[in-house]
């Protein structure tokens, strides 16, 4: 099985799917010659021609305007938008037009379009090459929010959304795209969008995650391991749908939870999960439910010091984890 | 008048569709103003601009994605009066939106109209990507965008027509121009006067039309369908209109034009103008328009009747279609 890093997993993919079905096009900025700002598309304008990899005019609001209609009129398009950040001037087609499409038509029409977005900090993106914009997306109905954490997933994932009738959001977080590695097989495979995946095993604590933050929390799992502390692991994969079923079960059985996001705390989808536990799961609860998340503040800052005081780390996580543990 | 295919017959199946469209406005409001529904938005005065442009495109087999003016143009495009009823009463039977969407949004798969939303160009851009998907598939369709022209001051419409222009899309930007978006009018909107101006800086033709003659209207939609399917690209069209009514039945036109305005505009009124002209050119007899105004009287009670006595849809319904089926 071949290892690939996360955005060679989602090249490959989105090359297996150009080649499998002619209705696939992917367009946006820079896409096509340059391959993406990030190299995602890479060689794909080469191989399938510039009318099924497209340099879009710079113009969110008519990149997902046109992805939409070109979906009704038979294609299955992949736009992106160069960075999460960039989305905001797209959302109302993606909100108001693609998410309510089959709903205000009584199912007449549906949208399947997937729109990829990098989003997340870490990497010196400054206030508006950074941000996560998952919890504005995760509050509409009609929209599915698929966050991949590895490079298998990243392919299943992508290839069920590519799949899937309705829009799916696909977040890819840049942290991952080229430090994480895995192996991914060659043949075409679907991971089900909502269902969430137990990546460890534990007792003590819950940590609810997704994206680059499960990774980060494998890793703090492994140093509390170290000191006795057993610590569960669950990666949503989808914020929405996301897996209610998996994290109520892990949460009966831990009795302490621990969320983690990188997007803003107020508002952020972790207090969601953390009402569907305490409406669900209230009296099997050890300690109240926590969230380690970024700061409610706008932006991550671009000078490394106010970047790193927003970002999470594996050494956040395993602090609070241990602080929840002793609870 | 140039060989645009334009036959007598084709002109006196879209003079009785502007007629219909009258009278089953007409009805709207009185239903409205009796209480049964609670609010009409009308074509009135446009019946030329929709009707005529419609007739030259491929009914049915074309896309059009409407605005909440255009209810004279999905009836050219295949709607019934029962079906539009239906929707002005959110009957469970409403194709267009199974009574989910407030009167004027219109939505066919069937009819291939694009259902629609409220806020205005989002449509421009709709369209433009179903054009995109044509040039792909070869499929030979256009697809037309109708707006406002309130709707131009949206930066999606010229996102919408820059896109279509650089990729030479088979697509018409139709836009009925009636000098009013609700109160505002065109000179706090813009400075420029023609609408069809904007076509110059997206590097396409861009025509203004007399949007009370649907002959008109008919000759220049047909020159820009005709030039799209031939791979040139998209059009910019203005059709100059009025609308004679209050933009909405909650709104009040008083606050915002004389009656003499109205007034002045309403020596043209397209339905009128083209009876008189049709009776003049023979294509039309007295009798024959007194043999359509009973069928349209009929028509127009009929689907009273029938949209009265549907369904209204169940509120369990609240539910469904808010995702599709498992992807294959």
């Amino acid at each position: 099985m071949a290892q690939m890093t996360f955005l060679e997993a989602i090249r490959e993919t989105l090359r297996q799917e150009l080649a499998r079905d002619e209705r696939v096009i992917i367009y946006g900025e820079d896409v096509g010659v340059r391959g993406g700002v990030f190299r995602v598309t890479e060689g794909l304008q080469a191989q399938f021609g510039e009318a099924r990899v497209i340099d879009s005019p710079l113009a969110e609001a008519a990149i997902v305007g046109t992805a939409i209609g070109a979906a009704v009129n038979g294609l299955r398009p992949i736009p992106e938008i160069q960075f999460a950040d960039f989305i905001f001037p797209a959302i109302n087609q993606i909100v108001q037009e693609a998410a309510r499409m089959r709903y205000r038509s009584n199912n007449d029409f549906e949208v399947p379009i997937v729109i990829r977005a990098p989003f997340g900090g870490g990497v010196r993106g400054g206030l508006y090459h950074s941000q996560s914009v998952e919890a504005f997306f995760g509050h509409v109905p009609g929209l599915k929010v698929v966050i991949a954490s590895t490079p298998y997933d990243a392919k299943g994932l992508l290839t069920q959304a590519i799949a899937d009738p309705d829009p799916v959001l696909f977040l890819e977080h840049k942290g991952l795209y080229r430090s994480m590695k895995g192996e991914v097989p060659e043949e075409r495979y679907l991971i089900p969008i909502g269902k969430a995946d137990r990546k460890r095993e534990g007792k003590d604590v819950s940590v609810i995650a997704y994206g680059l933050m499960a990774n980060l929390a494998l890793k703090a799992a492994e140093t509390l391991a170290g000191e006795g502390i057993s610590v569960e692991v669950i990666d949503l994969r989808s914020i929405r749908p996301f897996d209610k079923a998996a994290i109520l079960e892990s949460a009966k059985k831990t009795g302490k939870v621990l969320i983690v996001h990188e997007d803003n705390l107020t508002g952020g989808f972790g207090g969601e999960i953390s009402a569907v536990i305490s409406e669900e799961a209230l009296f099997y609860l050890d300690a109240p439910i926590m969230r380690l998340t970024g700061p409610d503040v706008p932006a991550m800052g671009f000078s490394p010091p106010l970047e790193h005081a927003f970002m999470i780390t594996a050494d956040k996580i395993a602090d609070a984890a241990r602080n929840l543990a002793k609870f | 008048m140039p060989d645009s295919g334009l036959t007598p017959e084709l002109m006196k199946e879209m003079y009785y569709t502007m007629a219909l469209s009258r009278a089953l406005d007409d009805r709207l409001w009185v239903l409205n103003r009796q209480g049964r529904a609670p609010t009409v938005y009308s074509s009135n005065g446009h019946e030329a601009a929709q009707v005529g442009s419609a007739f030259a495109l491929n009914r049915g087999e074309d896309w059009i994605v409407p605005y909440y003016r255009d209810m004279a143009l999905v009836l050219a495009w295949g709607m019934t009066p029962r079906e539009v009823l239906l929707h002005f009463f959110a009957k469970a039977e409403d194709p267009n939106s199974g009574g989910r969407q407030m009167m004027a949004h219109w939505g066919s798969h069937r009819l291939h109209i694009l259902s629609t939303g409220a806020v205005v160009a989002t449509q421009d851009a709709h369209a433009a990507g179903l054009a995109l998907a044509s040039k792909i598939l070869k499929d030979g369709r256009v697809s037309v965008a109708y707006f406002g022209e309130g709707s131009t001051s949206q930066g999606e419409f010229h996102e919408a027509l820059n896109f279509a222009a650089v990729h030479k899309l088979p697509v018409i930007f139709f836009n009925e121009n009636n000098g009013y978006a609700i109160s505002v009018p065109q000179r706090k909107q813009m400075v420029v006067q023609d609408i069809s101006a904007h076509a110059e800086s997206y590097g396409m033709p861009g025509i203004s039309v007399d949007g009370n003659d649907p002959v008109k209207v008919y000759e220049v939609t047909k020159a820009a369908a005709d030039r799209a399917r031939r791979g040139e690209g998209p059009t910019l069209v203005e059709a100059k209109t009025y609308r004679f009514v209050p933009h909405s039945s909650d709104d009040d036109d008083r606050a915002y034009r004389t009656r003499e305005e109205v007034q002045e505009h309403k020596k043209f009124d397209p339905v009128v103008m083209f009876e008189a002209r049709l009776l003049a050119d023979k294509v039309i007899t007295e009798a024959d328009k007194a043999e359509m105004m009973k069928k349209i009287k009929a028509v127009v009670d009929d689907a009273t009747t029938y949209a009265d006595k549907a369904p209204l849809p169940d509120a369990d319904t609240l539910g469904l279609y808010v995702y599709g089926e498992d992807g294959k």
